[in-house]
């Protein structure tokens, strides 16, 4: 019913007389769907949260030089209370600041890590997809050989080979993650360049880089950013991981995996060097979730118009 | 007093919410079926028939529709007024329907005896009748339906998979399914549309014997002037939402007098050769911002200023031809 | 001048059925098999027939999306099929086509102006992007759109508008030649009058050729000049529009013609008597042997299984494939 609906009402001509009118009333729609959507609202507004704490952190946190390497042994292992927020930990710093800066490094290894792997995975995806035979049977059976290897363990073999830093486990996670991009829009591709459209342009007379880029990669653009938010979240699990295995991010550096390794040490009793750390990464991944879920339902209803 | 009619409704609105607004489909429907009559809805896409059968079955979710009627009677009960247990007893035994598309309306996963045998189960267990039918009795009328919509093979044919069988076949199978359990009334979604010309010809005779042979209601819902024709007794023209014309179909299509079902006829592109007609001026509009008083007015060459001001009722203009036209509802009053 | 613009010579396009353990072939769906026509410029040729036919696969082919089993087809004296790289881009500028279903033959992703300017860039027939807009607003206005609809989507389209695009997307480069398959089956019938008298229009202004696909006899009659009738990979009729209704010879043709649902009195007395019993259609994967429409024919005989009938001329233009038919005008003819 919507789709008709949708189809009738299109016709206020007048709205798209110009590009920059028809673009802000494709804005506006999908605005409308989104905010229709209570998920994807509430996973956008979480990382939209957590994005604009971590950035400003050096400047609304109360203790920014707690950061670092700093000590305030009279300081240590303070309950949450007024004066910190989250308490201190074994060598007094102010957990609440170290909380927001550890965000920092969790963004930054998600940018990182899917900048590097997803535009690698998507490409390869396409070429497989899109050309099949052989080409797809080579690129599809070295990505079967990758997707074999857990992520986790792969980074930690990395991880132990070299120094073990967070460059170097972001780089693991990056080695391992385009994968999962290369088998999604290569099945997206196949089905794609059957479509009557794709036969269209090249009854046209469209080059083959014309098509992928033009006709296939746009209809794979829907799903791949769904799945690069829902991998947001995974792969600042596996980050996390790691820096708990002591693999990832080294101390000073506030680390979110890597204050709970040091804070699961004084469990029971001081409870918050474990317990903020760790809800800050569920709430973080639980937002990337959210919001690829909303995204989801909102990118799809666009592509099919029904 | 029992309702002469099996389906009767009476000056129905239907309205969704939208993105631009609210969306105002169907505005004032009047539609009337009497025992054992076949009657069809034509109209072209985004005119509301779907909206109207969908009322009809009870199938709309409110919210999103918010729906105003006078009547709306099954056999003399109020549809929309009905619980969802007392919906689920008259669907699929007093009321059943047909689908378009053959292809997706059978499920894939299961045989053809499967399907059947759910269809003829739970529509039992819904009439709560004591005598639970065995396993026998209900292969037993499986393979006599089967027999009825002419498939060969009856008992190879409910071992298939829908994927195994062509798609007059499938229609075949719906149709089946659709009468197995002898409802009283019968909707048809544009059958035979996604069928082949030779197919559809034999489908839509086999269905019109069936149903006769049974004393069936039939409402026909198509797009396609020919098959209303052939198939039904009388039939509804409807645009934009708008009941326009209603006669008994040899009447109509020989003699149309609304503005939009001359165009329509027109279009049809005829056996005999000759042009075609250039079509209807304009496009369906938009239902946030629809037409005023009549629907069709932006698209009529004989509009006047009523026309935009105020929604004509259908008149009758001969015995049981009814159009909603001032042109002629002015003759009349000129007349008397 | 009545040179044909396009010769089909013994066309045949089977398509193999993969299965088994190891993908291997295990049987062919002979979709087309062994056709043969002319279509002469200016002129629109109705292919007519029902799923199976193997009419879809012929436009298909025709445009290269698929590549022929054997036979050959040359269109304005060229084989289409062996010619060098240079000559290809020239052929795509002169046959084009449209598509049946307007809602996949358009990329929901592309906006309009997007689909539209594609021809123009790939065979740059226009300078720079300003000309370009000019040209698409041109295009947009000989389909009857108004120019606003550039930057919408197909999603926001009604059926009858994205067919005026996907008309307007093969006119872009010129062509001189257009495959329409089934251009207006998807749409409602007071839209596809109005494609229809466009199509025509455009037809009679910019001198093309159709080869026109459909399975709607009625729609035929209006449009073509010369009709085939297919069934299963071949034609079985062959005729001049006019005399193909006049005076239809092949059981199938009249089966098809009396078979199709009409709104008056009128066309129902034209109708010819059915010759055919109720069944289904062959797929043609699996086709009878012989004259392939035998299993669901009134006047079939032991002949009509065992042998394929010809393509022969019985009246002058007027081609028939049945034994029936030959014969029985044979023996009028002594």
């Amino acid at each position: 019913m919507e789709a008709k609906q949708r189809v009738l009402s299109s016709v206020n001509l007048e709205l798209t007389e110009t590009w920059w009118m028809a673009f802000k009333d494709k804005i506006g729609r999908s605005w409308y769907r989104f905010r229709r959507n209570p998920i994807s609202l509430t996973g956008a507004s979480m990382v939209l949260l957590v994005i604009l704490l971590a950035t400003l952190a050096p400047y609304i946190t109360p203790y920014p030089e707690a950061a670092g390497g700093f000590t305030d042994f009279p300081n240590a292992f303070q309950p949450p209370g007024k004066a910190h927020w989250f308490g201190t930990d074994a060598i007094g710093r102010d957990l609440f600041t170290r909380v927001l800066f550890g965000y920092r490094i969790s963004l930054m290894l998600a940018v990182v890590v899917l900048s590097i792997s997803v535009p690698f995975g998507v490409i390869l995806g396409l070429t497989a997809g899109y050309f099949g035979g052989k080409i797809e049977t080579v690129i599809m059976r070295i990505t079967d050989v990758f997707l074999a290897l857990p992520p986790l363990v792969m980074a930690l073999a990395i991880c132990a080979s070299f120094t073990p830093t967070i460059e170097v486990a972001m780089l693991a996670v990056a080695s391992i993650w385009w994968t999962w991009h290369c088998r999604l829009v290569d099945s997206i591709a196949r089905s794609v360049k059957t479509e009557e459209f794709v036969q269209a342009s090249q009854v046209i007379g469209d080059n083959h880089f014309r098509i992928l880029f033009k006709d296939i990669l746009p209809n794979c653009a829907s799903a791949v950013i769904v799945k690069i938010t829902l991998d947001a979240g995974f792969v600042i699990l596996v980050g996390a991981g790691l820096s708990f295995l002591g693999l990832g991010v080294q101390p000073p550096k506030p680390g979110l995996g890597t204050m709970i390794s040091y804070g699961s040490m004084y469990l029971p009793e001081k409870w918050w060097m474990t317990v903020f750390p760790s809800f800050a990464i569920f709430f973080l991944i639980l937002g990337f979730n959210l919001l690829g879920d909303g995204l989801r339902d909102m990118l799809d209803v666009e592509a099919g118009g029904s | 007093m029992e309702d002469r009619h099996i389906l009767d409704i009476q000056d129905l609105h239907v309205y969704f919410r939208v993105y631009e607004g609210v969306s105002y489909v169907l505005d004032g429907i009047y539609l009337h079926i009497a025992r054992g009559e076949r009657v069809g809805l034509v109209g072209e896409t985004g005119c509301g028939k779907t909206v109207t059968m969908k009322t009809v079955m009870g199938m709309l979710k409110s919210p999103p529709a918010i729906i105003r009627y006078d009547k709306v009677s099954l056999d003399g009960q109020d549809i929309l007024k009905m619980s969802p247990k007392e919906l689920l007893r008259v669907k699929g035994t007093k009321i059943s329907m047909i689908f378009q598309d053959p292809m997706n309306a059978l499920n894939p996963v299961f045989t053809v005896g499967e399907q059947l045998y759910d269809v003829i189960r739970f529509a039992q267990k819904r009439l709560d009748n004591e005598k639970n039918p065995s396993q026998k009795e209900i292969h037993d009328r499986g393979i006599a339906i089967l027999k009825e919509v002419r498939l060969p093979d009856p008992e190879r044919i409910m071992g298939n998979y829908p994927l195994e069988l062509s798609g007059g076949m499938r229609q075949r199978v719906l149709i089946a399914m659709a009468l197995v359990n002898e409802p009283s009334f019968l909707i048809a979604d544009e059958p035979g549309t996604a069928l082949d010309v030779t197919i559809q010809d034999q489908i839509l005779n086999l269905l019109k014997e069936l149903v006769e042979n049974r004393g069936i209601s039939v409402l026909l819902i198509s797009h396609n002037l020919g098959v209303v024709r052939e198939t039904t007794e009388r039939a509804y023209i409807m645009y934009a939402g708008q009941i326009v014309e209603t006669a008994p179909v040899d009447l109509l299509f020989e003699n149309p007098v609304h503005p939009y079902t001359q165009g329509l006829l027109a279009s049809v592109p005829s056996l005999t050769g000759g042009e075609i007609a250039e079509g209807i001026p304009g496009m369906v509009p938009d239902y946030t911002v629809a037409p005023s008083g009549c629907r069709f007015h932006p698209r009529c060459t004989h509009s006047m200023s009523i026309c935009s001001e105020k929604k004509p009722s259908l008149t009758m203009i001969e015995p049981d031809h009814y159009v909603a036209c001032y042109l002629y509802t002015e003759q009349k009053e000129q007349n008397e | 001048m009545n040179e044909p613009i396009l010769v089909v010579e013994n066309l045949v396009k089977y398509f193999p059925i993969r299965g088994g353990l190891f993908h291997h072939q295990i049987g062919e769906v002979k979709a087309v098999d062994d056709i043969s026509f002319n279509i002469k410029s200016d002129e629109i040729f109705g292919l007519v027939g029902e799923s199976g036919s193997g009419k879809s696969t012929i436009g298909k082919t025709l445009v290269r999306i698929y590549k022929p089993t054997s036979g050959n087809i040359r269109f304005k004296g060229k084989d289409v099929f062996h010619i060098a790289e240079k000559e290809l881009f020239f052929f795509k500028k002169e046959v084009q086509m449209v598509f049946q279903d307007p809602k996949s033959s358009l990329n929901p992703r592309r906006s309009i102006k997007s689909t539209l300017e594609d021809p123009l860039i790939v065979h740059k027939l226009a300078q720079n992007g300003h000309s370009r807009k000019k040209t698409i607003k041109d295009l947009l206005q000989m389909v009857e759109l108004s120019s606003n609809y550039m930057y919408k989507y197909p999603s926001e389209l009604s059926g009858g508008q994205r067919q005026r695009i996907a008309i307007a997307r093969a006119l872009a480069v010129k062509p001189s030649f257009i495959v329409l398959d089934e251009p207006t089956s998807a749409l409602d019938v007071s839209v596809q009058a109005k494609i229809i008298r466009l199509l025509q229009r455009l037809q009679s202004e910019l001198q093309l050729s159709y080869l026109f696909i459909s399975h709607d006899l009625s729609l035929m009659r209006t449009v073509a000049s010369r009709i085939a009738v297919m069934y299963l990979g071949r034609i079985y009729e062959l005729a001049p529009t006019e005399e193909l209704f006049r005076n239809p010879l092949h059981p199938y043709t009249r089966t098809l013609i009396s078979a199709v649902p009409v709104v008056s009195e009128k066309e129902q007395q034209v109708k010819p008597t059915k010759q055919s019993k109720e069944g289904e259609i062959p797929s043609p994967a699996n086709p009878p042997s012989g004259c392939a429409f035998h299993s669901r024919c009134s006047l079939a005989d032991q002949i009509c299984s065992e042998q394929l009938p010809e393509l022969v001329e019985v009246i002058q233009g007027h081609f028939v494939r049945c034994h029936h038919v030959s014969l029985n005008i044979a023996s009028a003819k002594l």
